[in-house]
């Protein structure tokens, strides 16, 4: 069985949900606690939501010193996949795994609903099985999840096929930039996730683990993360990989 | 002398200036057989208040069931804990964080959430859900709208913080709670029966360490000061008695608790809030029968030079105590330090009951060392179980209304077109009201789906359900405060609020397992207001021996007056369930065009208390609704047997708003139009508008009908088949002698009848709130 990592930050509070996410998507997911250096050989890293050390100073902006994600930058600086959510979204875009920052949503209040997003590309190690780009919903629950950069970033990740992810409407419309309760933080061009450069690491605000259940509303998060347990069970196979992990 | 400064002007002996009469001066001499010095005086003051001893209240609750299956703990544990099966148990409790919420909006709430989290995972409980019931004054008031938005930010700011979803509660205004609001929050919590954890301080011997924050001069007399007076406005000179909260620190104190549970690790756990360490130790060992010698010195100190009654009384917040084998302390160390938590050994438990402080500090066998002074020996039985107790004067009002009694024949002011009104109009103005409205931009600041179990939330409309992971059962949540019908008369609010919380968690097809209360009354000394609690605590028990359910614990918030008067009187109700099979779970939204809807239970008269009386006004002789006990037993138990056996698409009940609010959600929720027919039987006000209990609106594909009308008669219910679900639209078609009415008057070919694109109706219902509390932004976003 694949093996995957969930990086338990004090303050993390989305650390159960996601092993069990992830165990549902056909991994072995182990914890990694925040102070440790090794990823117990994990074939790919996930980020989950909370606070981090609180979110005290800004979110995301303490975890990344940890010794934990020096073992994640290393991990990602060799191709390994790595996926954060939320507030691991936020962690990783502070470290600088991802381009752009999450500044507060726009109506400079906590938001926590269900949202629509789609999946720009398909062939990622994140989106693999998420099948034709249908409307895809789950919940969002954060204060600082407005996606931002700079305009020649943005047109540069347009380019280069590195937004993941769109907020758009039910059936499947985009969502407006500014304004449209589609968008419910007020995200540059709508992105609710985007992935680096070399494509192994990417961040989204929504929360997939939170969507792996019908019971609970809707199980449109698992292929996300079934998409990256399949990955990692062909990345497990990189011999590149096998030091850093 | 002890403090090293007097706390107050000399000129008022301390006892009182701490809030201690004169009568209960001499019950602690009488206790101690000698006077208090001024350490234990203070230690008195804060245990005897209100709010930790229960001295007015406690005869009452004496006469509550507390008995029911399944009950693991009960009143006295910091939450009730009910198994459910599989060695599984749910631990629940409601407490009210008033008074500091008052005078800081966003602390005071933040550090309710956080008071109650704790009294959950004290017991060995993982947190899984929070509601919060919340009042306020006028929405329009530029204070009310300061308070709702901190006390908001307060809950959402911890509560998201700490990762325990919160999936429910309520909201209500009404003038009175303008100086005095009320934020009531439950928790609820899951846990393994094994690790079920006592807060008691057994084993002479056995060491009591301190972990979490350092202690600090916040909170100092907040149980005293705060909780147990009334006051005018929100004086700053109380602003220090508010604690301060810090989310992170208790999500690492949550994860050490249960670590330290989990591994075997503490002998009894106990957490600080009000009264701080002199609570904890005093509880902890009076459980036990034993007693604690605290080293004053050990204790972790956020500031210096704080004198021995402000680490003994203070209430900084994130703290817990426990007790611990002295062979154990390295690993209950090691875990404190693995989260990075702080931890002190702070006394150690002795046999001889009583809690003594001692200054200079304790030798490695607990005893003082060389030098050290004895400043405080109380035995720890006058501090809790011994504390005085008031038997106090319960008298009804002066001028009792001339009111006939609940559910007398209707009055004049029943008859809706008196006042010109249309119903559709009286509908549409229902749910566009500040108390009907959506809740959803209040609900949406909130995590509900942290723990990623949360298979109805806040916005889905009707009870909360949380799954049990790895089984297929949820529990079922919900709360209910009837204060309009308790300002009418308190012993039927308390009763309809236990009806209606068990009602609501019933028609989602689960069982009640217990009932949590808070409730929040004026100064008790005023035998009015006293009546009032009494009258409430009589209701609350004789609806939970009605409905067959234990009172597993509760909180009671007194002295919730201020200069403007005191606040309607407020029994909040918690109530947990059990669902053995989350899959058939009923919600109160429509399912699908075609279905039959149908109404069981039917309209009484009285329409006193509801919300239609509050924008139409009330006759003075009309009265409440009467209650049915029995009948709402029978309600209860057919829609439980209903959902077991499939038989419908959808179950909602009457209650706020009336019959024609409660069609209209379950429309609203489904987006989803209905077409029925309601036979009038008094007048259409009371019909469509009146806030009768036990009545319920299902819908069942209509192969199911004659099983559903069957089934309720089985158990002894009125049913009719009034309509279907389909179309854009919402009409009622009033048929019937009572139906006469303005439309007609007015030349209308059908008698009476209400008939409005649902479009409209979701329009205001989801305008309401933000509209009424000036939440421009998302007013606007309403719209979507």
């Amino acid at each position: 069985m694949t093996r995957i990592g969930v990086v338990v930050f004090p303050g993390s509070n989305c650390d159960l949900d996601t092993l069990r996410g992830l165990e549902l998507a056909g991994a072995e997911a182990v914890p990694l606690w925040h102070e440790q250096g090794s990823l117990e050989g994990s074939a790919a890293v996930v980020l989950p939501g909370g606070f981090a050390y609180g979110d005290y100073l800004r979110a995301g902006v303490i975890a990344r010193f940890s010794p934990v994600m020096r073992a994640v930058s290393a991990f990602a600086a060799e191709g390994g996949l790595v996926l954060g959510i939320c507030n691991g979204f936020q962690v990783i875009a502070e470290a600088g795994l991802v381009p752009g920052a999450l500044l507060r949503n726009r109506g400079l209040r906590f938001l926590g609903r269900d949202v629509w997003i789609s999946a720009e590309q398909l062939d990622t190690p994140f989106t693999s099985l998420v099948g034709d780009g249908r409307p895809l919903r789950m919940p969002i629950a954060h204060g600082e999840g407005c996606y931002f950069a700079d305009d020649a970033t943005l047109d540069q990740l347009e380019r280069d096929g590195q937004v993941l992810f769109r907020y758009v409407h039910a059936d499947g419309t985009p969502a407006g930039a500014e304004g449209d309760p589609a968008n419910p933080n007020g995200s540059l061009r709508a992105i609710a996730g985007v992935r680096n450069a070399r494509g192994n690491v990417a961040g989204l605000m929504p929360h997939p683990e939170r969507a792996s259940d019908r019971l609970l509303g809707s199980d449109d998060g698992l292929p996300i993360l079934r998409s990256l347990v399949d990955a990692a069970a062909r990345a497990e196979r990189e011999p590149a990989l096998a030091a850093v992990r | 002398m002890i403090a090293a400064e007097p706390p107050v002007a000399p000129a008022v002996p301390l006892h009182r200036a701490l809030g201690v009469t004169d009568e209960e001066l001499d019950a602690i001499r009488a206790r101690l057989g000698r006077n208090p010095n001024d350490l234990e005086l203070a230690m008195f003051s804060v245990m005897w208040s209100e709010h930790c001893s229960y001295k007015s209240s406690r005869p009452l609750l004496r006469t509550l069931p507390t008995r029911g299956e399944g009950v693991v703990a009960g009143p006295g544990e910091n939450a009730g804990v009910v198994s459910i099966g599989d060695g599984l148990a749910v631990a629940f409790k409601i407490e009210s964080h008033n008074h500091p919420s008052a005078v800081e909006p966003y602390q005071g709430a933040a550090t309710g959430v956080g008071g109650i989290l704790r009294d959950i995972f004290t017991m060995g409980a993982r947190p899984i859900a929070v509601l919060d019931a919340l009042r306020f004054g006028d929405p329009s008031d530029a204070r009310t709208r300061h308070l709702v938005d901190g006390v908001i930010r307060g809950v959402g700011g911890y509560g998201n913080c700490v990762g325990v979803p919160t999936v429910g509660g309520e909201l209500v205004f009404d003038p009175s709670y303008a100086d005095n609001p009320l934020v009531n929050v439950m928790a609820i919590g899951l846990l393994d029966e094994r690790h079920l954890t006592r807060a008691a301080a057994p084993g002479p011997g056995n060491l009591a360490v301190l972990f979490g924050s350092a202690t600090g001069r916040d909170g100092i007399g907040g149980a005293s000061v705060l909780a147990s007076a009334t006051f005018a406005d929100d004086d700053p000179s109380k602003r220090p008695s508010v604690q301060v909260g810090d989310p992170f620190a208790e999500k690492l104190l949550i994860e050490a608790s249960l670590e330290l549970i989990q591994a075997g690790l503490v002998e009894g756990l106990q957490d600080l809030g009000a009264a701080g360490i002199t609570c904890a130790t005093s509880e902890t060992a009076d459980r036990a029968g034993t007693g604690i010698r605290v080293d004053l010195d050990a204790v972790p100190r956020r500031e210096p030079g704080m004198a021995p009654f402000e680490v003994m009384i203070s209430e900084s917040q994130e703290r817990m105590l426990a007790i611990v084998r002295p062979d154990r302390l390295d690993a209950v160390a090691a875990v404190c330090a693995k989260w990075n938590l702080p931890c002190a050994v702070i006394g150690v438990v002795t046999g001889d009951g009583d809690i003594t402080v001692i200054e200079g500090g304790l030798d490695a066998d607990g005893q003082p060392r060389p030098g050290a002074r004895e400043i405080a020996r109380v035995p720890a039985a006058a501090l809790t179980s011994d504390a005085i107790v008031h038997d106090r004067l319960a008298a009804p009002p002066e001028r009792r209304r001339l009111a006939p009694a609940p559910g007398a024949p209707l009055a004049a002011s029943d008859q809706l077109p008196e006042r010109g009104m249309d119903p559709g109009a009286v509908l549409q103005a229902l749910l566009g009201s500040a108390n009907l409205a959506s809740r959803r931009a209040v609900f949406e600041q909130y995590d509900s789906t942290v723990q990623a179990a949360t298979a109805a939330g806040p916005t889905s409309g009707g009870a909360a359900i949380i799954r049990v992971i790895g089984t297929r059962k949820a529990l079922v949540a919900a709360t209910d405060g009837n204060a309009g019908m308790s300002a009418a008369d308190p012993w039927l609010g308390a009763a309809m609020s236990v009806a209606e919380a068990t009602r609501n968690v019933s028609i989602t097809g689960a069982r009640p397992l217990g009932v949590t209360n808070c409730l929040n009354y004026g100064d008790p000394t005023k035998p009015d207001a006293f009546w009032q609690l009494s009258e409430a605590v009589r209701g609350l028990g004789d609806a939970c021996r009605a409905l067959g359910l234990p009172v597993t614990g509760g909180n009671v918030s007194l002295f919730n007056e201020s200069a403007r008067g005191r606040i309607a009187p407020t029994p909040q109700i918690g109530v947990v369930g059990l669902l053995e099979d989350v899959s058939k779970a009923l919600r109160p939204a429509f399912r699908a065009s075609g279905d039959a809807i149908l109404l069981v239970g039917e309209a009484g008269p009285g329409l006193e208390g509801s919300e239609y009386a509050r924008i139409a006004g009330v006759a003075p002789e009309d009265g409440p609704p009467a209650l049915d006990l029995a009948l709402e037993r029978q309600l209860q138990a057919f829609v439980r047997e209903a959902a077991e056996r499939g038989l419908l698409e959808s179950a909602q009940d009457v209650s706020s708003g009336g019959f024609a609010t409660a069609l209209a959600e379950c429309s609203m929720w489904a987006g989803l139009g209905a077409h029925v027919r309601l036979h009038v039987s008094s007048s259409p006000a009371v019909d469509l508008f009146g806030e009768s209990p036990s009545r319920l609106v299902v819908s069942a594909t209509p192969r199911h009908v004659p099983a559903v009308e069957l089934l309720a008669r089985q158990h002894g219910l009125p049913v009719e088949a009034i309509g279907s679900v389909g179309g854009d639209r919402l009409v009622v078609e009033l048929a019937g002698a009572g139906a006469t009415g303005a439309a007609e008057e007015r030349g209308s070919r059908v008698a009476d009848s209400l008939d409005i694109p649902l479009a409209d109706l979701q329009r205001a219902w989801q305008h309401g709130l933000p509209r009424a509390l000036g939440w421009t932004e998302l007013e606007q976003e309403g719209a979507r």
